[in-house]
């Protein structure tokens, strides 16, 4: 038996956390809360290859709060299975031994679950080693679930143990703290993420928030990439003094954006009759991660002709896609990693990064309000990454 | 007759003295000792104001009269002083309308009909068609403006400027291109005070930025000492070798005028008048202002004070060659504005007025705030400045943080941009200038729009760092603190404040010194 935070959401209690808007408190104590504290049963390893992981620090992600706001999509429906255990960015330690890994062996978690972890025939997506592509998510001898912490059988990072299969497991190197390598899965998403956005050399950035996906995208653009100006969309103190210390060459206020790209990239800068403004010319690249509306608006709005748009936040609805086509953008998605390089990758700047202090809010799972109401504020309060710390839950 | 300049000292008895600071003014009580300049009274207006201009076009200096220099079949510009003069605008007739019909009649008589008309406006905004016509009048407007022979002078425009050359110290001299091939230019200008006309008309006033930035850097305002002293202008020493170098290469024919001092029409006329010698009515007008600006709405507000026009008297007409013109210039221009200051002083406390040369009909900025308090007003002095080395300036003005998108889109740029970099002029020039002087859609804005050109705002900013050198400390009474203090400066709700502010750098009972303008004066400094 173990201690976990189950997501037991169903349609109508999906509708109904939408319904309650911005408010999280109100989500996690009204009656709609899709999620609960329960004392469970620990999740049998799978087969040959998986073992047992006990987690040590557990992230809290913005897609985890997307899912319990009712934020996201119900696309991804059909991708889970219920009822699920949260928690993808974790550093754990292995209960058992696991091929070449001996028990006690610290571990970081690659979340996608894909061909080899459900044992089935690698896919063509698995078989190129692009393993978050892997088109097998709901088959095999695991429950749906595109990734651990979505998925019924595995359980994930809030609860008391989980388990995983070897070939999502990399070994945490000596000396890295475990407040550093819990961060290393979302840095190995933005090192994806800046590789995938293909950036010309010296080529102009404009990456739209400042939360762990919008800093840790800037760690890596100026660290891994030839950006040039690496302009980045930040609302809090705390967000600007990190986003400068991650590479921006200069960080801009929500209200300031369409004046500031114009100006650095010397764009014309027009006002319809209605909606936000928008530039003729603007930045070659442009990172949305946000996800919201706003976000993806600013960011279509912002770039140059023929530059590109890349979604790292998970997408919102309702933007209005004319630039896409007037400005014949092109438009690149990024979700996880493709897997072992972007995970060496990781390492090396989880290793060197100023990322003290990042995660800057821990909480046993008993006190999981608090925590996602932590989370839901982090930007506002100054931190960067919340998670649960299972060390004495 | 006039009465000439007065430096007042303050004591018990002194009533509590006019301030302006923007959109309004206050009743200001100075400490006990402090010395008041006042402006001369206004000089006496010529009466017959057509009667002089053609006297001046017929007896010019240092020239054949105009009729002489006019025959058929010559190219013919005229050009003239645009929106930025006078301040505030003139009532109706303007005094370039008259001289310029006169110019025309003269020409007609003289079988000229290649006849172009420019606004000499280098790189501020362009003039609107309503402002085009209030300078020059209907007549003019209607017979010129559609055919497109009346308009404003684009420095942006390639295709249509001409390089001359460079004078012996290197510096490139390129004007408007139908000016420059002309047989003759008559420039019509309206000196309001002495930094204006001479060489600065035409080489200024038609140029380009590639010819501009040779005398509009920080090196060079930093230099002059002051603008409004030509022989001791870096700024005019560079305008005055390039106008010797254009005279070389086509024939001008300068018609400057003199204003005198009376700026505020009634019933805001107590404004031209010292404290102590408002009569009853002044007082009450002074009651009924006061109270009405503190009531109105800020809209109101500031259409209350765009639409003041002012009764200038002219105090000159002359015409003729550039130099010769431009002397008998300043003696009047200094005859209206000069008073005589004996020593400097610790602290020198300046009001700023709703406007300056670069906001007629928008609000002042606080970049323009700045250039008006420490750029012009504090580089009006001859000989020294009133305020000692390492002394304070404190200043009147809301500051507010407002921009008038439509004529000053860069400012706002600036404003958030370079001076949150720095407020040092030569750095701000080096990383930042070029940039903004070729950013495209400014010149876009500047060439189709209402907008000053991208680079104007440095300008303003160099136009200040002569005082921002010369002076230790900068404290503005009644400014919002946060546009204030990005510009480097210090906020004070008070006048007993700032003192006390400033007391670190003056010391607790420092000499003070109030000049008290508008309307213009000129502090020669002994
Ligand atoms: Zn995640
Ligand atoms: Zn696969």
């Amino acid at each position: 038996m173990m201690l976990a935070l189950e997501m037991y959401r169903s349609l109508p209690r999906y509708v109904a956390a939408k319904a309650m808007g911005g408010r999280i408190p109100g989500v996690l104590t009204g009656p709609a809360a899709p999620i609960r504290l329960i004392t469970r049963d620990a999740p049998k390893p799978r087969g040959p290859g998986w073992a047992r992981v006990k987690p040590i620090l557990s992230g809290i992600c913005g897609s985890d709060l997307g899912a319990i706001f009712g934020h996201t999509s119900l696309y991804f429906s059909a991708l889970v299975s219920m009822p699920f255990v949260p928690g993808h960015e974790v550093v754990g330690e292995l209960m058992d031994d696991c091929e070449d890994l001996p028990k006690g062996t610290r571990v970081v978690l690659d979340s996608v679950l894909a061909c080899a972890a459900r044992g089935v025939e690698p896919c063509p997506s698995c078989e190129s080693g692009n393993t978050n592509l892997c088109d097998r998510i709901t088959v095999g001898h695991v429950s749906p679930g595109l990734q651990t912490g979505y998925c019924a059988d595995t359980g994930g990072g809030w609860g008391g143990e989980f388990v995983a299969h070897r070939s999502q497991l990399y070994a945490v190197p000596e000396g890295l703290s475990d407040e550093r390598a819990v961060l290393v899965e979302p840095i190995a998403c933005a090192v994806h993420t800046a590789l995938k956005a293909n950036i010309p050399e010296n080529g102009s950035v404009l990456v739209s928030g400042a939360g762990a996906v919008g800093l840790f995208v800037t760690l890596a653009l100026r660290e891994l990439t030839g950006a040039g100006r690496i302009s980045v969309v930040a609302k809090h103190a705390r967000q600007v003094e990190l986003a400068r210390a991650f590479g921006a060459s200069d960080v801009l206020a929500p209200d300031e954006v369409p004046a500031r790209v114009r100006r650095a990239t010397s764009a014309f800068r027009l006002s319809p009759e209605r909606g936000p403004e928008f530039l003729l010319g603007g930045v070659d690249v442009a990172i949305d991660a946000v996800g919201s509306k706003s976000s993806l608006d600013t960011v279509m709005r912002t770039t140059r002709a023929g530059g590109r748009v890349v979604l790292s936040g998970m997408p919102s609805t309702g933007a209005d896609l004319s630039p896409v086509w007037f400005r014949e953008l092109e438009m690149v998605g990024t979700y996880a990693t493709a897997g072992a390089e972007a995970f060496g990758k990781a390492f090396e700047l989880a290793a060197h990064a100023p990322l003290d202090g990042v995660v800057g809010g821990r909480y046993p799972l008993y006190r999981w309000r608090e925590a996602l109401d932590h989370a839901h504020s982090a930007g506002r309060l100054g931190t960067v990454k919340v998670a649960f710390d299972l060390r004495n839950s | 007759m006039s009465r000439p300049g007065f430096v007042l000292e303050v004591d018990d008895r002194t009533p509590p003295l006019l301030v302006h600071e923007g959109e309004g003014f206050r009743l200001e009580r100075f400490p006990t000792g402090t010395r008041v300049i006042y402006p001369p009274e206004s000089l006496p207006g010529i009466r017959d104001i057509d009667a002089a201009i053609a006297n001046a076009l017929e007896n010019p200096e240092n020239s054949e009269p105009l009729r002489a220099l006019l025959r058929p079949g010559m190219r013919l510009t005229i050009a003239f002083d645009d929106v930025s003069l006078p301040l505030p605008p003139m009532k109706r007739p303007d005094i370039r309308q008259r001289i310029m019909e006169q110019v025309l009649t003269l020409a007609a008589q003289a079988g000229v009909d290649d006849v172009e008309i420019i606004a000499a406006l280098a790189l501020h905004r362009r003039m609107m068609p309503s402002e085009l016509q209030h300078a020059l009048g209907e007549r003019i407007y209607r017979s010129f403006a559609p055919q497109g022979l009346l308009y404003n002078h684009d420095a942006e425009d390639k295709d249509n400027l001409e390089f001359i050359g460079e004078t012996e110290k290197g510096e490139e001299v390129e004007i408007n291109k139908r000016a420059a091939t002309s047989d003759l230019i008559v420039y019509v200008n309206i000196n309001i005070v002495p930094m204006d006309g001479g060489h600065k008309s035409v080489p200024i006033g038609l140029a380009s930025y590639r010819s501009l930035r040779h005398h509009h850097n920080s090196h060079t305002m930093v230099h002059s000492r002051s603008f409004m002293d030509a022989e001791k202008s870096a700024m005019h020493h560079s305008a005055w070798r390039m106008g010797r170098l254009l005279k070389e290469h086509v024939k001008i024919f300068t018609v400057e005028t003199t204003l005198n001092n009376d700026i505020f029409p009634e019933p805001i006329g107590f404004m031209n008048k010292r404290e102590w010698e408002w009569g009853v009515r002044d007082q009450a007008n002074m009651l009924a202002a006061k109270r009405g600006i503190a009531l109105a709405p800020k809209k109101l507000k500031r259409k209350i004070f765009e639409d003041v026009r002012s009764a200038y008297g002219i105090t000159g007409v002359h015409a003729g060659e550039t130099e010769a013109v431009h002397a008998k210039t300043l003696e009047n221009c200094f005859k209206q504005q000069a008073v005589e200051v004996q020593g400097q002083t610790d602290v020198l406390i300046m009001g700023v007025p709703f406007i300056g040369p670069y906001n007629v009909n928008a609000v002042m900025n606080p970049i323009l705030a700045t250039c008006m308090g420490l750029g012009y007003f504090f580089n009006s002095y001859r000989n020294m400045p009133v305020v000692r080395k390492g002394g304070a300036v404190i200043l009147y003005h809301p500051v507010q943080y407002e921009f008038n998108q439509l004529h000053h889109p860069s400012y706002v740029d600036f404003f958030e941009e370079v001076l949150a970099e720095s407020t040092d002029p030569a750095t701000i020039e080096k990383k930042f200038e070029k940039q903004y002087a070729t950013d495209p859609w400014y010149i876009h804005l500047y060439r189709t729009s209402y907008a000053y050109h991208g680079v104007h705002p440095f300008y303003m900013w160099y136009w200040a760092a002569h005082a921002m050198d010369h002076v230790g400390d900068v404290v503005w009474v009644g400014g919002n603190r946060k546009a204030v203090e990005r510009m480097g400066f210090r906020a004070a709700s008070t006048l007993n404040d700032a003192l006390e502010m400033v007391s670190h750098t003056v010391g607790r009972s420092p000499s003070i010194t109030y000049t008290h303008n508008p309307p213009h004066l000129i502090s020669d400094v002994r």
